[in-house]
């Protein structure tokens, strides 16, 4: 693996310079120079470099040497929660159909779960060619050695050449196990998925720096090439009641793999029974609502309009609300029909959880918020009297 | 208690921006830290010996200059630094690096528990946690909030969940990976910096892992970067301001129209 600066191309301009996340660059004698042992051939100087394309990387073949062709189908994991399908998986499952279809593959579902042999049954109306259920009583919660365990060995046993899952919690907790024992590729929280037919490979793209690089990831020699996909960004399958496939039903017997790990108790933390990652309609709250108090504002006009209360980084970390509303980077990724943000700045890891939302109200006092930039509608003015002048507003409107 | 943290230096990303004329990241003056997420797992180690004993040893695999962030960790009351560095490894991915490293850890001798950092800032992956317990063939939990309890032979954690917590039960020795709402990283004192400046740092190169080299850098590593790019941004609307009044008529108007209210 080598990167060279094309010294006739280059032309000294810095970009790369300032691009390069581990000051790997520098000028010398008006050329770039790269230090080889800062770089970590990200390429973000390449991308940076585009207009005079002075910068390349060559890549060695890698070791690996396996027989690819062997690895056939995708496979999806189907995560459910108490009995109930993960909606992500949903999502998971439509991006793993088109990717079938594009290579003319089959699309596997391996559900691990206990009594839910109805709602697995149901996957392949959702696009699956295969349902395998894997049953046993043990097994209707998270755990994590069985499940990494069930799931590694079927990879090992069917090779399928691509392997998906949501990237939730429990996700992003065993995939990264599964992918480190099986020696796959895993690129995580994907955000757009597709596939190059000619080499067959699958082309995971991720936001890096916060959401401040995408990276588009591909994993050329090694099997199954894997990714998690984040909830809420890609489109769920439709349910085609006339689609036909295979349903497989494995009966894991109780305490069949040993578990190290023991869950002593489960405590849920949200202000309501509402999931922010599911309402049509967020209002949702930041630094300038001032107090904890005043969240209640944000509560009466959620009320109103039947929707969900959410959250900044900066209100969650000031104890207002709990974690569970938190929507960014490091919270959760909504896309509501409407999303009203309150007293939020709009820094770019709060945007990259709401950015897709259908319609984006920002009420600012500040006019050079960063949240204008992505509003359809921006109101400057301070959201502690506009909020609940509105909820009456609209209670008047509505005759509530 | 034998502690080890797993550290990565990063660059600070809090002055990131984007250039608005050529949409490429400006990293002018941003200088190498210690990886946010990695300093709570710091904390976390020191707070554990200082309540039970031990000793806490800190590990990086990075560049020659991530000794710096090796000198941070001690000086927050981290006992021992080593640095995993060879140019053989460069270009890894998360499956290489979660191979490096856990090969530099069983250099150091027994360990009950290992704490890392929930994810990077700037690979954001959070995989090489799990992939170095793994590799270890050790139990691990992830996102963990608070250490309730933890003894000589398991360690008692809530770990976080979207909707709350769970409080788990995990035998040692075992890995887990931190968030933000575990602890306060405390200021290093002035007495931690110069043990930290005086500290030999012993430096772990590709011989010294014992591993194989087609599993470590480049060649090792199943995912490669295709291309990387700056997202495009979505553009506003229109912005408007006056009396709340108006404010308020604006808003109402707009929203009955969108037609989403039940």
């Amino acid at each position: 693996m080598s990167i060279r600066v094309d010294l006739e191309k280059c032309i000294g301009c810095k970009l790369c310079v300032r691009a390069c996340a581990q000051n790997a660059i520098e000028i010398i004698e008006k050329k770039a120079t790269i230090d080889l042992a800062k770089c970590n051939f990200c390429g973000a100087c390449i991308e940076a470099c585009k207009k005079y394309q002075a910068i390349t990387i060559t890549k060695d073949s890698a070791a690996g040497g396996i027989d690819l062709s062997v690895y056939r189908n995708i496979a999806v994991f189907v995560e459910q929660r108490e009995g109930a399908i993960h909606g992500v998986s949903f999502e998971v499952l439509g991006e793993g159909r088109k990717l079938a279809d594009a290579l003319g593959e089959k699309l596997v579902a391996v559900v691990i779960g206990h009594a839910i042999k109805d709602k697995a049954e149901e996957l392949i109306k959702y696009g699956a060619d295969r349902v395998v259920f894997m049953d046993g009583p043990d097994l209707s919660s998270f755990r994590d050695d069985t499940y990494a365990t069930l799931v590694a060995d079927y990879i090992n046993a069917e090779k399928p050449t691509i392997f998906l899952a949501g990237a939730t919690a429990v996700g992003r907790s065993f995939i990264p196990k599964v992918a480190a024992r099986v020696y796959g590729g895993l690129t995580a929280d994907c955000t757009k998925l597709e596939v190059d037919k000619e080499k067959r490979l699958l082309l995971g793209t991720r936001p890096a720096f916060g959401g401040n690089l995408m990276a588009t990831i591909i994993c050329p020699h090694h099997r199954p090439q894997m990714a998690t996909v984040r909830h809420k960004v890609m489109k769920p399958a439709q349910r085609d009641a006339g689609r036909a496939g295979e349903f497989v039903h494995q009966l894991i017997e109780a305490g069949k793999i040993s578990e190290r790990t023991k869950i002593i108790k489960v405590v849920k933390e949200a202000e309501s029974t509402v999931n922010i990652t599911e309402a049509d309609i967020i209002v949702s709250g930041g630094r300038g609502m001032q107090k904890p108090e005043n969240f209640q504002m944000l509560r009466d006009l959620a009320q109103v309009m039947g929707g969900a209360v959410g959250a900044s980084r900066a209100a969650v970390d000031s104890g207002w609300v709990p974690y569970s509303h938190q929507v960014g980077q490091t919270g959760k990724t909504v896309c509501p029909k409407v999303y009203v943000a309150c007293g939020i700045s709009g820094s770019v890891q709060h945007q990259a959880g709401m950015s897709s939302s259908d319609y984006i109200i920002a009420i600012n006092n500040n006019p050079d918020a960063d949240i204008f930039q992505i509003a359809n509608l921006g109101i400057v003015g301070s959201a502690l009297e506009v909020v609940p002048a509105l909820t009456q507003a609209l209670k008047a409107a509505l005759g509530r | 208690m034998n502690i080890i943290v797993c550290i990565k230096q990063v660059p600070g990303t809090t002055q990131v921006k984007i250039n608005p004329e050529t949409g490429t990241l400006i990293r002018d003056g941003v200088e190498a830290v210690v990886n946010p997420f990695d300093e709570y797992a710091i904390e976390e180690a020191v707070r554990i010996k200082e309540r039970i004993g031990g000793t806490v040893k800190v590990i990086s695999k990075g560049p020659p200059q991530a000794e710096i962030a090796l000198r941070s960790a001690i000086a927050m009351g981290a006992d021992e630094g080593y640095l995993i560095t060879d140019r053989a490894l460069a270009g890894s991915d998360t499956w290489a690096t979660s191979y490096e490293l856990s090969h530099g850890i069983k250099k150091l001798g027994a360990f009950d528990l290992i704490i890392c950092g929930k994810q990077a800032i700037d690979g954001d992956t959070a995989q090489v946690g799990p992939g170095v317990a793994e590799m270890l063939g050790i139990p691990f939990v992830a996102w963990v909030r608070k250490v309730e309890e933890v003894s000589a032979m398991s360690i008692r954690v809530e770990r976080m969940m979207e909707e709350g917590y769970e409080v788990v039960e995990m035998p040692l020795p075992g890995l887990i990976t931190v968030v933000k709402e575990i602890n306060t990283p405390r200021v290093a004192s002035l007495k931690g910096k110069m043990r930290a400046k005086k500290l030999e740092i012993p430096q772990l190169t590709f011989a010294s892992l014992d591993a194989d080299p087609n599993r470590v850098g480049l060649k090792g590593s199943p995912t490669q970067v295709l291309r990387s790019f700056v997202p495009q941004r979505k553009t506003g609307g229109e912005k408007v301001s006056g009396t709340t009044e108006e404010l308020v008529e604006k808003l109402k108007t707009t929203i009955l129209e969108l037609g989403v209210i039940k």
